[in-house]
């Protein structure tokens, strides 16, 4: 670690704003810390610089020359014009330049709309091509994976090589020949299989490498985004959502320098369809007399009640219930006595070797630690005994895959049970007495508590089919009525009472947490976090 | 020599002493001929002795840049780090063939020159990096490299002096581009042949990440002669009113001109008499139009220009060109200058890293230009077109390749606008709808 | 690769080419010369174009079997390899004549009618055209950059060999010498 009160610090005007950077600072980034942005491509902060859009291009006074920002350290003093005419002259250039083989996609390339050409070309480009030659012209190319590569629209920015090189560790990507019949090449049989590759569709300013998932799918225009966190796994990348008339088209990952970074794994960039899937619980279900009904909620939360009032209850919960619901359906456990159990599916990891503790982690929930936190024990470590007075609440595990001889047992012998999920699997509709239908995570906010220990916000991003509720909502409801109720009605301030409850969550709140999430106060003693080798 | 020509009386030979002699190949032969007694004495010199006579004999760099040799020597400092040499054989700049001559006429003379310039920058190690189309000069470098191992000259305890001194011939692969010092270490290392962002410098962090230094053959084939005949033989070469440019410079002259080949004259001689009594002049029934006095690279001159211009760096300046490579490239009347610019746009497109937006784009889309005026389908907003893009292309890029692609078409231009404008077609309206070109490339889409 | 007027004429590629198992190249004697040439570096990767070049003087051209064993042999993967391999135009990707002929039409050997050189050339090895390969499998005919002979024009290799001041009377002659 090295000391921060070594640092040099050098002062440095940008466009007639003066800041103050550690010594070795590039242009660039000074720039950002007085809210300047400097037009760049091939720059980017997860990746080795390479300096070679020459689009960064900025006017320093004294130096004889143009100097590319993202490949220059600060001086003391020095007096940096971005948009001065010079500079912006160059820009200008480069622009045409780009345009010049490009192809006129826009109408049908995904790109359009978030593209990096379009958008400075509109800022600062020229309103006519002066370009009356043929254009270079090559065939679409399946890179594998996810990956389709257009190379018409490449702009040689050379992110993806970059990536796959230096972040991925898998260089199966590459520069081929070269002038202006350059391409983006890889070999043949070696593919863009890795766990991380799709990463460089993110990463292309423009429409040259695109998804096939989202291929004609939506307009850039047309999306709806919320922030979020990625359900696939422990890892708990940030992600944004992305809707288009309520219907989640695609995540994207949001960055996060403490846990993502700039990246999300295909595993959960890919897995969404679930969230759209239409067989959902959306109506409270009470069986009368041997039938499940429809009824309306104070019915079902009334008979919920009964189920659970006077009875030890085990919690079967799923790894991805919020931090609010785990806690509210503790409060119920802490009132009438029992046990919180949880399962979780395990899987292979895939770790992104150039970025420090980023990986697809094995346990594939996203708050499997909040729920041990919170006081729930993982089943495969034992189910503690119950008996044939004690009911079952079953919270949104959809108790799925062979059905575990412990967890059947528990489901035959409980005298009631309860489900609280966000569909009723056929198993749990055989045996359920009340079924009370929720959210899926995009349908509500709330936190989740990845494998570090860091608590995590995810907002709405869509609304919810039918009368489902969020699940704090319902459980907050059902705690009231068994006297475990906290006076809390919003997440916030389950939360907040969670806080008060947990020590580990002491003095968190959804304020501070904000939406790059904290470490519970004491992850180090519970040996969530990870030794990082002292340099 | 001129070879393939004998000596003009106006020469003065010194690295070209021995070219279309077979037998100064030999290490017999050039020992004979004086060759490693330079060498032998260097070892026992310590490293800034010889920078310093280096410095003070005037000697800038041949390959085309021209910074004084010893100070860049001089950046080498003993810091215990591994430091390289590399010889830049690369020669592939337009119109320059004078060190293929040295490596195939006096190969010895190369090794000798790069074994000191290796001792003065505290390395032991040195790679010759020769363009792949060199196959003879190639040979010729590996058998006397050969040669000078077996002799003791070369290795752990160079002649005796108890220093290493270690020469690898290493060979490219076809590109110009591994010319620029930065690519050539790039395709040393066995990467492709990118130009380098500076800083960092190669004397800083080059090959392999360690101080390096990049010389061209003719800057090194000179060091054994100036630490022979002493640095104050090497300024006393050149005109009197120029202490800038010292010695002598092969000179390639090749084009419409009637004794083609390599002439070795002092700094600063005038270009008039060169061309038309050392060089012969003019071909039979024709006369000088144009001439590029420095490789393809700098501004063309016009005959007249020409004619009124001194071969030295600060005389190709005054005359708004450059000394370069020192390939002079003489076009004549029957010349069509069009369609030979239009040919250097093509060079450079062929050539570029594509690294650079401005040169990748802008090499290919002036050739473009350039290949349509030339056959005629010119308009009136080409020119315009064409000036503005070798702006753009100038002064913003990672290497001057880019700004090489756009001087011969700006001095072509400004110096032969007529030829250009009778080249103009039919003023096309702007609907001209551009035919797609298929690529042959065999990956499956 | 593309066609177009900023690419000079590349070579255009025959179809299946890809059918014939490749052949190892560093085995026996080839290997223990790499190893003497990988001695000279301080990195594996630095003995990259001489690898390729020693597949090149033994197969004729560099295949994808070919980019796998080097990628192989010096710890690199193929992607890398080829990436390398295609920025130098003097290996070739895919089989060409058994006389890959390469006449500069730079500027300088422009001036002294390398044109007709080559024209010659295409003519006489019955080529016809650039980057193809006759029909009899001898000849490929390529116009390639500055061959650093300028005051021999007109410089013409074929493979290795560097032949000086062509003009289109010597072709006949130096055709019939390559069989």
């Amino acid at each position: 670690m090295s000391d921060a009160k070594d640092v040099k610090m050098i002062s440095v005007t940008i466009e007639g704003r003066t800041t103050s950077v550690p010594d070795g600072t590039t242009i660039i980034e000074a720039a950002k810390t007085v809210g300047v942005l400097i037009p760049h491509y091939c720059y980017h902060p997860g990746l080795p610089i390479a300096g070679v859009c020459r689009m960064c291009l900025v006017d320093v006074e004294k130096f004889p020359k143009l100097a590319p920002a993202c490949a220059t350290t600060v001086m003391e003093g020095q007096v940096v014009h971005v948009h001065n005419e010079k500079a912006r002259e160059a820009r200008k250039g480069v622009l045409e330049f780009l345009l010049i083989n490009h192809p006129l996609d826009c109408p049908v390339c995904d790109q359009s709309g978030e593209c990096e050409l379009q958008d400075y070309t509109f800022q600062e480009g020229r309103a006519e091509s002066r370009y009356e030659e043929p254009k270079r012209f090559n065939p679409v190319e399946d890179f594998g994976g996810d990956v389709m590569y257009v190379p018409n629209r490449c702009i040689l920015c050379t992110r993806c090589v970059r990536f796959m090189d230096d972040v991925a560790h898998d260089p199966v990507l590459n520069v081929s020949e070269r002038g202006d019949r350059a391409f983006i090449g890889k070999a043949e049989g070696h593919d863009l299989t890795h766990a991380w590759a799709g990463n460089v569709v993110d990463l292309c300013p423009v429409g040259a490498l695109i998804s096939k998932d989202f291929l004609n799918k939506a307009r850039a225009w047309e999306l709806d985004r919320s922030a979020s966190i990625c359900t696939g796994c422990s890892q708990g990348c940030n992600v944004t959502v992305e809707t288009r008339d309520n219907t989640v088209v695609r995540l994207k990952p949001r960055s996060n320098t403490d846990v993502n970074h700039f990246y999300l794994c295909e595993q959960g960039r890919l897995d969404y369809r679930w969230i759209n899937r239409r067989d959902r619980l959306d109506q409270p279900q009470v069986r009368v007399q041997g039938t499940l009904r429809s009824v309306d909620w104070e019915d079902a939360l009334d008979a919920a009640a009964a189920a659970l009032a006077g009875r030890r209850v085990t919690v079967l919960a799923s790894p991805n219930s919020t931090n609010e619901s785990l806690f509210l359906a503790e409060r119920i456990i802490a009132r009438q006595g029992g046990a919180g159990v949880f399962r979780v599916s395990i899987g292979g990891e895939a770790p992104l070797e150039g970025v420090a503790d980023l990986s697809l982690r094995a346990e594939r929930a996203a708050n499997a630690t909040g729920a041990r936190l919170l006081g729930y024990r993982d089943a495969s470590e034992g189910l503690a005994s119950s008996s044939a007075d004690d009911t079952l609440l079953v919270l949104d595990d959809v108790l799925e895959g062979a059905l575990d001889e412990r967890i059947a047992a528990l489901l035959a012998g409980a005298a009631h049970v309860v489900h609280i999920g966000t569909t009723l699997p056929d198993v749990i509709a055989a045996r359920v007495d009340v079924a009370l239908p929720i959210t899926n995570h995009t349908e509500e906010e709330g936190t989740f508590t990845n494998l570090r220990g860091r608590v995590q916000r995810f907002l709405q991003a869509r609304t919810a089919p039918g009368l489902a509720r969020p699940s704090w909502f319902v459980l907050s409801d059902l705690a009231e009525r068994l006297g475990a109720g906290t006076g809390a009605y919003s997440a916030a301030d389950v939360f907040a009472s969670l806080a008060g409850h947990h020590a580990s969550f002491a003095g968190l709140s959804y304020a501070t947490l904000a939406l790059r999430g904290l470490p519970v106060v004491d992850a180090e003693a519970h040996g969530l976090t990870v030794q990082m080798a002292t340099v | 020599m001129g070879y393939p020509h004998s000596s003009h009386e106006r020469e003065t030979p010194v690295l070209s002493k021995y070219f279309g002699d077979p037998d100064a190949r030999t290490l017999a032969g050039w020992r004979a001929r004086g060759g490693y007694t330079s060498l032998d004495k260097a070892l026992g010199m310590d490293p800034v002795e010889i920078q310093n006579i280096v410095k003070d004999s005037g000697l800038r760099g041949r390959g085309g840049a021209g910074f004084p040799t010893g100070i860049k020597w001089s950046f080498m400092k003993p810091d215990g780090k591994t430091h390289y040499l590399c010889c830049n054989a690369d020669e592939s700049e337009p119109g320059t063939f004078k060190d293929r001559e040295i490596m195939r006429w006096t190969p010895h003379a190369l090794v000798e020159g790069v074994a000191i310039g290796a001792h003065a920058i505290y390395a032991e190690t040195a790679y010759i990096y020769i363009r792949g189309e060199y196959s003879e000069p190639i040979r010729l470098m590996q058998a006397a490299v050969a040669e000078a191992y077996a002799s003791g000259i070369l290795g752990a305890n160079a002649m005796g002096s108890g220093k290493r001194v270690d020469v690898h011939v290493h060979r490219g692969a076809g590109a110009y581009i591994c010319g620029e010092e930065t690519a050539l270490m790039n395709s040393l290392e066995g990467r492709r042949g990118n130009p380098r962002i500076k800083p960092p410098f190669p004397a800083v962090a080059g090959l392999f990440g360690q101080p390096t230094t990049i010389n061209n053959v003719e800057t090194l084939a000179a060091v054994p002669h100036i630490l022979r005949e002493g640095a104050e033989w090497y300024q006393g070469l050149g005109r009197e009113d120029n202490p800038r440019s010292r010695g002598t410079k092969l000179f390639s002259v090749c084009g419409n001109i009637a004794r083609p080949g390599n002439y070795e004259v002092t700094m600063g001689f005038p270009f008039g008499e060169f061309l038309n009594d050392l060089c012969g002049g003019a071909l039979p029934g024709r006369e000088i139009k144009a001439v590029i006095p420095g490789g393809s690279s700098v501004p063309i001159l016009t005959r007249e220009e020409a004619e009124n211009t001194l071969m030295d760096y600060e005389g190709m300046v005054a005359s708004g060109t450059m000394l370069g490579s020192g390939g002079v490239i003489v076009f004549d009347d029957r010349q069509d200058m069009v369609k030979q610019i239009a040919r250097l746009a093509r060079f450079y497109a062929h050539e570029s890293c594509a690294q650079c937006s401005q040169c990748r784009e802008g090499t290919a889309w002036t050739t473009r230009i350039l290949e349509r005026i030339s056959a005629g389908q010119g308009n009136a907003r080409d020119f315009d077109t064409l000036l503005s893009i070798a702006d753009n292309m100038s002064g913003k890029t990672i290497c001057v390749l880019s700004d090489s692609c756009a001087t011969p078409v700006v001095s072509g231009l400004k110096k032969f606008r007529a030829e250009f404008e009778a080249k103009l077609g039919p003023d096309h309206s702007r609907g001209v709808v551009p035919v797609l070109l298929t690529s042959n490339r065999t990956v499956a889409a | 690769m593309t066609y177009g007027p900023s690419a000079g004429q590349l070579v255009r590629p025959p179809e299946h080419h890809h059918d014939e198992p490749h052949v190892p190249v560093f085995v026996g004697a080839r290997r223990d010369e790499l190893d003497t040439i990988m001695s000279r570096y301080p990195t594996k990767m630095a003995a990259l174009l001489p690898a390729l070049w020693m597949v090149q003087d033994t197969h004729g051209w560099v295949s994808e079997g070919a980019v796998e064993e080097v990628a192989q042999v010096l710890d690199l993967t193929a992607a890398y390899v080829k990436g390398v391999l295609s920025f130098y135009t003097m290996y070739h990707q895919h089989p060409v004549g058994r006389h890959f002929v390469q006449v500069c039409t730079t500027t300088p050997c422009n001036v002294c009618g390398a044109e007709d050189v080559v024209h010659a050339f295409l003519e006489h090895t019955g080529c016809g055209e650039l980057g193809l390969t006759s029909s009899d499998g001898r000849f490929t005919v390529i116009e390639v950059e500055c061959l650093g002979a300028c005051g021999f024009a007109t410089p013409v290799m074929i493979n290795n060999e560097f032949i000086e001041s062509v003009t289109p009377e010597r072709v006949a002659r130096i055709v019939a010498e390559h069989d």
